[in-house]
């Protein structure tokens, strides 16, 4: 099989202390929605924000399409096409929901006006709301404007850490639905999930990571199916 | 009773003099609520920055009166005004290089900027001190008044006058302007939205590509701008003293805490809040309270709260109640 | 250790060099003028070093020490206290009262409008009822004899008694801002003492009836057991003394005096460093540190870290507050004018910065070493700067820059202050 879109491969390393992953490998195809779960303290974030740059590696590298980007910072990646979500401060709070939208685009000489619309075809609420400060705006909305920030680059891939953390059921569905859609148009998707039962159902590939390790990589309705999963980490 | 006369009186002694000076305090302001917004800390060395921007100008002012080079009715000083701004602010953007950058990086406390700053406003006080001296300096030139009291009471008969100096005129026009520019800036043009999403989250910012070398380096250009106009307003109005200038420190700071810190719109909200409460709090009201109570209870002593010696608490009172009701000041600043 | 030592020993040699060189008498006020300044730095390192809090009000609270000498040590104005002491001190007690009931009446009175406007009410009634009470009075205290008096005078005492009082003064006053201004940002706290400061200086200024105002008390009495040159140069035995060992009686008497404020001077600073270090290495100080260095973790041990930095904070400004009424004691004359905040508050912290903040010994070194250049630039600078510009031809110009000199020693401290923070910030001596 030919090498993944983009993969973080056996990643280790940590914020200057010990290690917190041991050889962890990440990767996600073109298109597809991948989702780290595993418990609390399992180094899920951690993995993430070392496929994009936020700590150092010791060993291990990796690539986006076939390119090693291990020596970039996050800006360059943001540049060469990834976008992140943060779990949390994702939004400027004091600024309207298209200002928001503009910033993410802040990198883009050309005119973004059409990835502005697409956004708000994505989040129909968000154009409603396009005046309004963003920090005026519900859990859920945040995390639409979060999102929507992102792609205004037009990336490649969109990690995700944990954008359902603190919305209500149904919203999470609702921004699942709405993640799918993006995959659908083309972009990778790189999730980290507390919520790993839901995850996993929309997820073309999971990750379970336990203590800065792969404990089980398999697609996201195999995993639901491994009893050894579902009795340990789904909780039955 | 008297209402019309007693109007003219509060206009002349109270409204147009608070309404300059709150001109020049919410300018100050908005440069140290600048600051603290985008480099999160609070500028001591703002009151010398104006000092230093004023001093530049009243130099290039005299060397152009010394030239023949007026500006009409207008005082001289404001075509000497953008020398001003860029001496001040090539000094700012120096000092940022040489001193600040390296905290930033370091990402030091705000509190040991704080004290960078006082060794930053040490500096400038001494040079503007050693270039200029200590003395008071007036160098407003051009017409006196908008309106003198004498016309202003062949024209309408009033016992009253109402007298608009020039220079108040010129501070408050020159204000408004200044603060249209800078909100259509900072909410119209992508350098100034940029700068806005620096400051309300700057991880996200950097996350977004906005580069934090040049949002910090147009920052310290317009507090640079915004002291110099605001110093040389004041020195207009009143007169030009280095030490004066230090001590404004106190009610620009209370303005820019009372609107909130970080919040510009804020900063002119307590510019003119701090202004109003020092003009009337040291007014003494007797002229006015004469006008509107029966002959009969005229009032004895001049009717004035606190002397003007005062002012200074006066500012500092305002500051202290907000700082315990509403610790993020009138529009929400930010409290890092 | 040696390391230490041998900087003491430096500073120590520049002050023999200046009394060799310029004089004993001009080496000796340097050094008693720094031994204060040390003192107040001790003060303020007791705020910044143990537990971070930045002060930036010291010219304040050294002031009101300044204020303190004269409440106690000079004779009351007993025609002063005739014509409206009573009505003075029943002003201030209903002020008093006013703002006590104020925040009597916020904290118990149920949140809503009542509160709001109750309060409201009588903050402004008590301030009309205070200034009904105080201001005749003020006005009859201050009719009497306005070239000389005018003020209600101090209680006689001993003028040595005024240095705790100073320190209690400060204490106050200290307590009063940060009961406010602890607990909220960093930043606040340094604009909130600034002002109090400001304030304080304007009260003092015009406020007549308190300290004369502007127009300054002099000839205090001296704080026991500190003689007068002129009761040393009547003295035989003295005289005697001067001639036998070649000394002009003059010069003798007064580097005797100095000598004794030196002895005084030391002798507080000695105590409050060994108080201070007692402090640091005891539970309290190691809490004190802990908060210090990471307040949240210290908040989570349960130490209410608002009330540690409040005594903390009341204590450095005590100290300040004693520095403050040494130095008006040993000046015998109280003068408002002169509290400048860069000399009293910003020089202080310079001291503290280049001496090491954290470290006792480190403040005082710093005093010591800045008071020497601040004054020694003073006295000698115009000199330095007249025998530099001596070729250029008299004209402005020259006169300028000899009138400019004293500025440099600004633009020198400020150089001072961030070249320590940038390449040593942890000072000369460092935290152990």
């Amino acid at each position: 099989m030919a090498e993944p879109f983009l993969i973080g491969e056996a990643m280790t390393g940590g914020y200057g202390g010990a290690d917190i992953l041991h050889s962890c490998t990440i990767a996600v195809e073109k298109g597809q929605i991948a989702v780290i779960v595993g418990p609390n303290g399992a180094g899920k974030s951690t993995a993430m924000k070392a496929v994009f740059g936020m700590l150092k590696l010791r060993a291990g590298h990796v690539k986006l399409d076939g390119e090693d980007i291990t020596a970039l910072t996050p800006q360059a990646r943001v540049a060469k096409g990834m976008g992140f979500v943060p779990q949390t401060h994702n939004i400027f709070t004091s600024m309207t929901v298209e200002e928001n939208l503009e910033m993410g685009a802040f990198i883009r000489t050309d005119d973004f006006a059409d990835t502005m619309a697409q956004v708000y075809d994505l989040f129909p609420i968000l154009k409603q709301k396009r005046l309004q400060p963003a920090g005026e705006l519900s859990g859920g909305q945040r995390q639409q404007v979060a999102v929507g920030r992102a792609l205004m680059t037009k990336p490649k891939v969109l990690m995700l850490d944990e954008p359902t953390a603190g919305v209500s059921p149904i919203v999470m569905d609702e921004l699942f639905d709405r993640i799918i859609e993006v995959a659908r148009t083309g972009i990778s998707i790189l999730m980290v999930e507390q919520n790993a039962r839901q995850a996993l159902e929309i997820a073309d590939k999971g990750y379970v990571l336990v203590q800065g390790a792969n404990r089980f990589t398999d697609t996201g309705k195999a995993l639901l199916a491994d009893p050894e999963v579902r009795r340990s980490f789904l909780g039955g | 009773m008297d209402i019309l006369n007693a109007l003219v009186a509060f206009l002349n002694f109270v409204f147009v003099p608070a309404l300059a000076y709150g001109s020049q305090l919410a300018l100050g302001a908005l440069g140290v609520t600048l600051i603290y917004g985008i480099l999160r800390f609070s500028n001591f060395a703002h009151g010398d920055t104006m000092a230093f921007g004023t001093m530049v100008t009243i130099l290039v002012t005299w060397w152009m009166q010394s030239v023949g080079i007026t500006f009409g009715v207008l005082p001289t000083a404001l075509l000497a005004l953008p020398f001003g701004i860029a001496a001040t602010a090539a000094f700012a953007l120096g000092t940022d290089r040489v001193i600040y950058r390296f905290y930033r990086k370091q990402k030091a406390a705000p509190v040991i900027l704080v004290m960078v700053s006082l060794g930053v406003m040490f500096v400038m006080n001494g040079i503007v001190r050693l270039i200029i001296g200590v003395e008071d300096q007036n160098f407003a030139d051009g017409g006196r008044f908008l309106i003198s009291a004498g016309d202003f009471k062949e024209m309408t008969g009033l016992a009253e006058g109402l007298a608009i100096k020039g220079t108040q005129a010129v501070t408050v026009v020159t204000a408004i302007v200044v603060m249209g520019l800078l909100f259509w800036f900072l909410q119209k043009t992508r350098t100034g939205k940029s700068m806005r999403a620096f400051s309300d989250n700057e991880d996200l910012a950097l996350l977004s590509g906005i580069n934090p070398d040049r949002v910090v380096q147009i920052t310290w250009i317009i507090a640079a701008a915004l002291a110099t106009i605001a110093g040389v307003l004041y020195g207009l109005d009143k007169s030009f003293k280095p030490f004066t200038y230090f001590q404004l420190l106190l009610p620009i700071f209370a303005a820019a805490i009372v609107g909130g810190l970080g919040s510009p719109i804020g900063a002119i909200a307590g510019g003119f809040v701090i202004a109003f409460s020092e003009v009337m709090v040291t007014y003494a009201w007797k002229k006015v309270v004469t006008y509107l109570v029966p002959e009969s209870m005229a009032p004895d002593g001049l009717v004035q709260l606190m002397t003007t010696d005062y002012k200074f608490a006066v500012s500092f009172a305002i500051l202290i109640l907000v700082l315990i009701f509403m610790p993020t000041g009138l529009f929400k600043g930010k409290s890092v | 250790m040696n390391r230490n030592l041998a900087l003491f020993a430096g500073v120590a040699l520049l002050f023999v060099l200046t009394g060799v060189f310029q004089s004993w008498n001009l080496a000796l006020s340097i050094l008693n003028l720094s031994l204060i300044s040390a003192i107040m730095a001790l003060g303020v390192n007791i705020q910044w070093g143990y537990a971070g809090l930045f002060n930036t009000g010291i010219m304040g609270f050294a002031a009101l020490g300044g204020l303190a000498v004269v409440l106690v040590s000079t004779q009351p104005v007993v025609e002063g206290w005739q014509a409206g002491g009573t009505g003075i001190l029943a002003g201030l007690f209903l002020g008093a009262a006013s703002i006590a009931a104020a925040i009597f009446a916020y904290n118990r009175l149920p949140k809503g409008r009542v509160r709001t406007w109750g309060t409201l009410a009588i903050v402004v009634g008590g301030f009309f009822l205070f200034r009904a009470v105080f201001d005749p009075a003020v006005t009859a205290v201050e009719a009497f004899n306005p070239a000389t008096a005018g003020n209600l005078g101090g209680l006689g005492l001993p003028a040595t008694l005024a240095w705790p009082v100073g320190g209690l003064l400060a204490a106050g006053a200290a307590w009063a801002i940060g009961k406010i201004a602890l607990g909220l940002r960093s930043d606040y706290l340094a604009i909130a003492t600034l002002g109090i400061a400001e304030i304080v200086i304007a009260v003092m200024k015009n406020e007549d009836w308190l300290a004369r105002g502007v127009k300054n008390i002099i000839d205090m009495p001296r704080p026991w057991p500190v003689p007068y040159e002129v009761q040393l140069q009547q003295s035989a035995g003295f005289v005697d003394w001067a001639t036998r060992w070649g000394f002009d009686p003059a010069t003798a008497s007064s580097i005797v005096v100095k000598l004794c404020y030196v002895a005084m001077f030391g002798a507080v600073l000695l105590a409050v460093i060994w108080l201070s270090e007692r402090a640091l290495n005891s539970p309290w100080g190691r809490m004190m540190r802990a908060i210090r260095d990471n307040e949240v973790s210290a908040a989570a041990m349960g130490k209410n870290v608002t009330r540690r930095h409040l005594q903390v904070f009341i204590l450095g400004s005590a100290v300040v507050g004693i520095a403050g009424a040494m130095y008006t004691s040993m000046n015998g004359m109280l003068a408002p004018g002169e509290y400048n905040p860069l000399r009293f508050t910003f020089l202080i912290w310079v001291m503290v910065i280049v001496g090491g903040s954290g470290n006792n010994w480190g403040a005082v070194l710093g005093g010591l070493l800045i008071g020497w250049l601040w004054l020694i630039v003073e006295s000698v600078g115009p000199a330095v700067m007249g025998a530099l510009v001596a070729g250029l031809s008299d004209g402005p110009l020259k006169t300028h820059l000899i009138d400019a000199a004293q500025h440099m020693r600004l633009l020198t401290m400020g150089v001072v202050l961030l070249l320590v923070l940038r390449f040593s910030p942890r000072g000369l001596i460092p935290e152990k």
